[in-house]
């Protein structure tokens, strides 16, 4: 749907019916919270909590050629992949920067689902029709009638039986399934998958479809509907990054410490010379966790000091005060000579100096069921 | 004591020369859950519509500016380690206590009246 230059969700009204503080976001206008973000946050750790994420994006890529043509496309290997399987990795610029970190599923041979970024819909699927002219491949963009809600923590398994009537106990984490929902026979994807270090489950459907399951989501007692808000706070204590944030056009996942997501072995995709490159020359620059030894918070953008100097040697690239853990954190994209755990640095907020400690960026564990 | 307000939803309440400075109800349930509250050194000069220090919230900061000219005699440290202290009582947890220099300033402010009627019209945009 789209109201002049904002566009909503399918689930709009029901945020706004639960009286949801809303606020624009990547061109969406969407729920930032209900409750409070503290509270949401907790939920999702403990219990369990849902979220509107219609405003993501979806592109099929079928044809002959879909295979190679996404392992072209995308960091990860999806050579030889079982079916329904899912794999995390990135799209990249020649010159190795990210252009958007995604979620690639593998329905059947020559048939694959990209979920990607709803601040990045424009961009990624030029970039995906671009570079499918030179394959046998059909690529479709399906984020407009795609619904899709989150079910996060570790009740969420029980939710789902109990609220929409599907069965996910043999789901394996990083898979999915595709089935009806008995509600109303209607096709939806579930996945095993999340944005928050916990148990928890992707639903996508046609949008009726979506609204049908988060109405009785809310009416199941069993969950508490989470905004957009703690979705930061939460994929944030876990050291998840956010594309804005920990990636961007200029950063190179290496330079993210996601390495892992990068099939450097694979025989081709675009930004892997790049990529190559630099994991031989060592990255210049390291993502870190900071500890701010204040209850001052260092957020986006805030310099990170050498002491001894007083050089800037990087940026903060998101902070908290952190809701699980009761410490001020954030991550920061700094000079890898001094990323060592446990090197002493100072973050400046406004105009005062503190002094900070790099940490590992996983400030609380995650709970995965897998 | 006499309670005036500012555009910027600080407050200022009057005991003669001496003036405490905190934020409204208004802005502390807007901001939500209060976790840090950044405030000058004792003896710092404030200027009137001056950016003084912040408060935050899980979300966001959000600039405190003095409503009055003025040295802060004493920022309250019972926020250093309990910041939610706002969100319980905005109105009487002052965040800083300065000596003014312009008395005059605090007729530019607004009554408890204009400011609830300023707060109705900033809610219905």
């Amino acid at each position: 749907m789209n109201n002049g230059d904002i566009k909503t969700t399918c689930l709009h009204d029901c945020h706004t019916a639960l009286g949801a503080q809303m606020s624009p976001f990547a061109g969406f206008d969407m729920p930032i919270q209900y409750e409070g973000i503290a509270e949401e946050h907790l939920a999702v750790r403990n219990a369990c909590g849902i979220f509107d994420v219609s405003h993501m994006g979806e592109v099929t890529v079928t044809g002959p050629e879909a295979e190679k043509f996404v392992n072209h496309i995308f960091t990860n290997d999806v050579t030889n992949a079982p079916d329904f399987k899912i794999f995390y990795g990135m799209m990249l610029h020649a010159n190795g920067g990210t252009i958007d970190d995604l979620l690639v599923y593998k329905r059947c041979d020559n048939n694959f689902l990209l979920v990607i970024n709803a601040a990045n819909i424009d961009k990624d699927v030029a970039h995906i029709m671009e570079q499918a002219k030179n394959y046998d491949v059909e690529v479709k963009n399906i984020s407009d009638p795609t619904g899709e809600i989150a079910i996060q923590g570790p009740d969420s398994e029980k939710v789902m039986l109990e609220a929409l009537g599907l069965d996910c106990k043999d789901l394996v984490f990083y898979t999915f399934m595709e089935t009806t929902l008995p509600l109303n026979g209607a096709p939806v994807l579930v996945s095993r998958t999340g944005y928050t270090g916990e148990d928890g489950f992707e639903i996508y459907s046609d949008t009726a479809t979506t609204r049908l399951c988060w109405n009785k989501l809310m009416e199941s007692g069993l969950v508490k509907p989470c905004g957009l808000g703690c979705r930061d706070t939460l994929r944030f204590e876990v050291g998840l990054p956010l594309y804005g944030d920990e990636l961007t056009d200029e950063i190179t996942p290496l330079e993210a410490s996601l390495g892992i997501f990068v099939k450097l072995d694979k025989p081709e995709f675009i930004g892997r010379e790049a990529l190559a490159a630099q994991k031989e020359a060592g990255v210049s620059r390291k993502l870190v966790g900071l500890e701010i030894k204040d209850r001052a918070i260092a957020r986006h953008g805030a310099e990170v000091i050498l002491p001894a100097t007083g050089e800037v040697i990087g940026a903060v690239t998101t902070g908290y005060r952190g809701i699980s853990v009761d410490k001020s954190i954030a991550m920061a994209l700094i000079d890898s000579r001094y990323a060592a755990l446990g090197t002493e640095l100072q973050v400046k907020v406004r105009r005062k100096v503190f002094p900070a400690v790099v940490t590992a960026k996983k400030f609380y564990k995650k709970s995965y069921k897998k | 004591m006499k309670t005036l307000y500012s555009p910027t939803h600080e407050y200022v309440k009057v005991d003669g020369n001496i003036a405490y400075i905190g934020i409204s109800d208004y802005a502390q349930h807007a901001l939500g859950n209060i976790v840090y509250v950044d405030m000058p050194e004792q003896g710092d000069d404030l200027t009137a519509g001056e950016e003084f220090g912040a408060v935050e919230s899980v979300k966001a900061a959000s600039d405190l500016y003095s409503p009055v000219s003025g040295a802060v005699i004493e920022s309250n440290e019972q926020l250093i380690d309990n910041p939610g202290l706002i969100n319980k009582d905005a109105e009487n947890t002052w965040i800083i206590k300065v000596e003014l220099t312009d008395p005059s300033e605090l007729d530019k402010l607004m009554d408890e009246e204009a400011y609830r009627k300023h707060c109705e019209a900033e809610a219905a945009h």
